[in-house]
């Protein structure tokens, strides 16, 4: 799971490092229609609908985070 | 808990939209915004970002209005004596006195017994209007109401403005509501919120701030966008998140009020600020994305309080003069405002588009 959230930021905001250690939302790295995006493609991705309610930047802000989401949305 | 309305023994006969002829494709302002091309291609699939209508400078709201109701009246589908109130759900005023209202009833030559009314409503302007014609229709006086839901906000939408500037719509709806010899019940539910008053504005203009040279100073926001104190603006974050919070309940509590399951309605046809954020109400709401058309965004903007009406009259064309639907109708935005209709939609006289 970790490696295909990579990927997809990877290919969202291809300018930064998504495996360093910093919150994604405050070092400027996702804005909210990076979120959108980000949504969008890890519903295509995992065949799920995020909940609009937890679509908000602290859910977004790390790996971790959103691997989180993911396991709340029953993704393995 | 909402503030809830029983309407009986009343219809909508027909919806007339009239829309702008200029379209312009989102490709062909993407150099006007302060970001690469390709982040800009990517936000446009998930938003609905398409191609949209907007008015030619100089077209006001009483324009798109009058055209309709001519057309209306030329073709032989609304006579002029049945009108007894034009009910106007705007934002884009063409003054702040006289009321556009009584513009229109002036250039239709309507008669003095016409009630007019400006109603300054936005993205739930269709729901807050029908509950007003559906109380005027209780007045045995009154044959039919002309709701107009038009706005020509294009205008007071920054160019260069990513958030907004792509999903700008401009049109005009004139639905006719009158009296039904079937026994129909309608169920309405409605919130208002003003603390969040300020999260979809547009700063200058009123007597508060008056439009002025400061005003109309460009400046850059944190996401790189730009626009002025007159021009609108939506914390759209705030949005979204109030959306999705208010409108699944107010959905449920309505479905229950009317003693309906949610696959028992055969359309939601809810206002439309951006195709993520319909899809997402669909999917917590448990409809089909087909029961809940997501398409005027992507196809003419989002133009207000007419968003709804207009996805009647596209999604259902001529269909609506030979069927009838069971519906839900829902609006929700500014003010803060989020409210809901259900009812039976019988077979309509007319239900189309026309271009100004």
């Amino acid at each position: 799971m970790r490696q295909q959230i990579i990927e997809i930021l990877a290919e969202l905001r291809p300018e930064f490092d998504f495996c360093q250690d910093v919150d994604f939302i405050e070092a400027g790295m996702l804005d909210s229609f990076d979120v959108v995006m980000l949504v969008t493609a890890l519903d295509e991705k995992f065949g799920i609908s995020i909940d609009g309610m937890d679509v908000l930047p602290e859910n977004f802000s790390s790996i971790e985070q959103i691997e989180n989401l993911l396991t709340k949305n029953g993704v393995k | 808990m909402s503030l809830k309305f029983t309407f009986r023994n009343k219809r909508i006969s027909g919806i007339l939209t009239v829309l702008p002829k200029q379209e312009i494709k989102f490709e062909d302002e993407m150099a006007q915004y302060n970001f690469p091309p390709a982040k800009s291609l990517k936000l446009k699939l998930a938003m609905g970002y398409n191609k949209h209508r907007i008015v030619e400078a100089g077209t006001n709201v009483s324009d798109l209005c009058v055209y309709g109701i001519d057309y209306l009246l030329n073709e032989g589908l609304l006579e002029k004596d049945d009108i007894s109130a034009l009910l106007l759900v705007t934002q884009s005023p063409e003054h702040f006195l006289p009321p556009t209202s009584n513009i229109i009833q002036g250039k239709l030559e309507l008669g003095t017994d016409v009630l007019c009314m400006d109603i300054n409503q936005g993205c739930a302007g269709f729901i807050i209007g029908l509950l007003q014609a559906y109380m005027l229709l209780e007045q045995e006086s009154i044959k039919k109401v002309l709701l107009l839901n038009a706005d020509v906000l294009s205008r007071k939408i920054s160019k260069r403005d990513r958030n907004s500037n792509p999903l700008a719509g401009d049109a005009a709806t004139i639905t006719v509501v009158e009296r039904s010899l079937e026994p129909t019940t309608i169920q309405s539910v409605l919130n208002m919120d003003g603390k969040g008053a300020y999260v979809l504005q547009i700063p200058a203009g009123g007597f508060k701030l008056p439009s002025s040279p400061e005003t109309a100073e460009m400046k850059e926001d944190e996401n790189g966008n730009f626009r002025s104190l007159d021009h609108l603006v939506m914390k759209g974050d705030e949005v979204f998140n109030f959306v999705q919070k208010e409108v699944p309940p107010m959905i449920e509590e309505l479905l229950a009020i009317s003693g309906k399951k949610a696959d028992d309605i055969d359309f939601y046809f809810f206002h439309q600020p951006n195709k993520f954020m319909l899809n997402k109400l669909a999917d917590k709401i448990g409809v089909s994305r087909e029961k809940m058309p997501a398409n005027i965004v992507e196809n003419f903007g989002n133009a207000s309080g007419a968003t709804v009406p207009l996805a009647v009259s596209y999604n259902l064309g001529a269909d609506a003069l030979a069927s009838t639907y069971e519906v839900c109708f829902a609006g929700f935005g500014v003010g803060l405002t989020w409210a809901a209709i259900q009812q039976k939609l019988e077979k309509f006289q007319f239900n189309h588009i026309i271009y100004y």
